[in-house]
């Protein structure tokens, strides 16, 4: 009974946030909107005993993403007005998108789920059963390749990304910390012999 | 601890409660016996803050209200709690309220998970550790909106400064972490601690584990905003960086939050490195059978104690780090330390060297 009462609360909140993240006037809270639909999700998905996706979902999205996404949102002042301007411009595409969208949801529910109502919700898993672990278990085993490339085309997205940012214009007076540690004494200091006796 | 939860479980048993109200009341009254004992931490942390470093400037500190100054913290709270929240003009004035609360609520929601000794945590959790770097990054929607909200530049500079500090920081903090989960195999806090029991001081992770250790706590500092890493108020620079627009008892949510959030970071410092509860001294002969040798929540706080102590020390003691070299810190160095020191962890651990070998 509190689980579908929790369902059904969570969802209405997260169909309100999903419908705030794009009817805003201002796209900061826009962003979080989708802050809290990520939330809801999570919550979703804790109700579904997959609390490693959960926790990962906030910590991913809601902790790293959204953040950056506020950054930029925040430093970039986007006016409203010039977003609402296209808008009459890209409607007939955007049905057109929701339309497929919503004939492709319809159509799977209505061949794969022809007896949806008689669904029952799955079994609750035993006390001793831990998400974590049996998803560790099997990203390590049955999916170590597909994990192992996965993490190694992340890292190339990452030497690819930052190898884009490093260009350096030349002149640019920046302080280089490597020359600084690396100076000597010799370059800097220079010991003279004054003879003390010589008169100007 | 225990037995007291053991009666009032029996108690609300015997009004015959439905289950749901009997599980509200038991975690309620759980929530409140952590809550409150860190809300006067945090007020008597305020005054050994004003004391400690006090006297290492070879000043008095407070010492007015109360006996040597004891009830200062209280004087303040009243004082906070009796000033006017001014909001600022064209602010956003939702968004302005809320992010102090958001703040505050995830610095406590994250002592959900942590254990307080072999029995008593509120909530004993599989992916505690997940939970808490989860919770704990959730704490910058605080300080960006606090920032946006004000509607002034230096409160956007100071949200600005944070959000990147504390993105950065975070990965360091969380390979620190992976390196604990790889030498006591469970994310549970709980079992993490009990991972370290063994003979003597040396199961500890703090020694297998010493420069993840270091990233850590220097982490956990520049996380909660801390001296030397405080850019984001940075008072000699953008006046108070985030909450420069804050006044009366929001202001002191943020505060309320900071503090929290420093306990917090040295509570699992203690629970990651420093064998938590445990004594020091459990295999000493001489103290065979006295409290000193027995695991206890003393053990905790004592350790606790040093680290905090130590956040104060670092404020007394550092000048401030300039924001291109606290980046240069948390992505250049820290980063590499920790993804180096995990691949020395793994070859350890198929080698079998190391504590958890046995």
């Amino acid at each position: 009974m509190i689980t579908s009462f929790l369902f059904y609360a969570f969802s209405l909140i997260l169909v309100l946030a999903a419908l705030g993240v794009i009817t805003s006037r201002n796209p900061v809270h826009s962003a979080l909107f989708l802050v809290l639909s990520f939330v809801q999700s999570a919550l979703l998905w804790l109700l579904l005993e997959a609390e490693f996706l959960a926790v990962v979902l906030i910590l991913v999205y809601v902790g790293a993403v959204m953040v950056l996404f506020l950054f930029v949102v925040m430093m970039l002042d986007v006016g409203i007005e010039e977003v609402k301007e296209g808008f009459t411009r890209y409607l007939p595409v955007g049905v057109l998108v929701a339309i497929i969208v919503v004939a492709e949801i319809v159509y799977i529910i209505w061949y794969r789920g022809q007896d949806i109502f008689s669904v029952v919700l799955p079994e609750p898993y035993p006390e001793t059963y831990s998400n974590t672990q049996a998803l560790g278990g099997l990203l390590y085993t049955e999916h170590v390749y597909a994990f192992e490339l996965a993490a190694v085309i992340l890292l190339l997205a990452i030497v690819a990304a930052i190898s884009l940012t490093m260009r350096q214009r030349p002149g640019l007076k920046i302080q280089s910390i490597a020359q600084q540690v690396a100076v000597k004494r010799e370059d800097r200091v220079r010991l003279v012999k004054v003879d003390p006796s010589e008169d100007r | 601890m225990t037995a007291i939860l053991v009666q009032l479980d029996r108690l609300l048993d015997f009004f015959g409660l439905p289950d749901l109200i009997h599980y509200t009341l038991f975690n309620g009254i759980k929530i409140i016996i952590v809550l409150l004992p860190l809300i006067i931490t945090v007020a008597y942390f305020t005054y050994a803050e004003r004391k400690i470093i006090g006297f290492m400037q070879n000043r008095l500190g407070p010492n007015r209200v109360g006996w040597g100054g004891l009830l200062q913290p209280f004087a303040d709270v009243i004082k906070m709690l009796l000033k006017e929240v001014l909001i600022p003009s064209n602010s956003n004035r939702f968004l302005f309220l809320l992010a102090p609360v958001l703040s505050l609520t995830t610095a406590l929601a994250a002592w959900a998970v942590v254990p307080f000794d072999n029995e008593f945590v509120i909530a004993d959790i599989d992916a505690g550790l997940l939970y808490i770097l989860a919770v704990t990054s959730l704490g910058v929607y605080g300080v960006i909106l606090a920032g946006w909200a004000s509607n002034s530049k230096y409160a956007f500079l100071g949200a600005m400064r944070s959000a990147a500090q504390i993105i950065a920081y975070e990965i360091a903090m969380g390979f620190a972490l992976v390196g604990v989960l790889m030498a006591s195999g469970s994310l549970n806090l709980g079992n993490i601690v009990e991972a370290q029991a063994g003979t003597s001081v040396l199961n500890w992770f703090v020694w297998p584990l010493f420069p993840l250790f270091l990233v850590y706590f220097i982490s956990g500092v520049a996380e909660t905003n801390r001296a030397p890493f405080d850019v984001a108020e940075g008072e000699s620079e953008i006046v108070a960086g985030f909450h420069v627009e804050y006044s009366g008892i929001a202001f002191g949510l943020f505060f309320l939050g900071e503090y929290a959030n420093m306990i917090l970071i040295t509570a699992l410092t203690t629970l990651f490195f420093f064998g938590g509860w445990l004594s020091p001294f459990s295999e000493v002969s001489a103290l065979e059978g006295s409290f000193l040798s027995e695991p206890s929540f003393a053990w905790l706080a004592l350790k606790m104690s040093f680290f905090m102590f130590c956040f104060l020390w670092f404020r007394a003691t550092f000048p401030r780090y300039r924001y291109d070299q606290i980046m240069r810190l948390g992505w250049k160095v820290f980063i590499p330390i920790t993804i180096v020191w995990i691949v020395v962890e793994g070859i350890m651990v198929v080698a079998k060297v190391g504590p958890w070998s046995v």
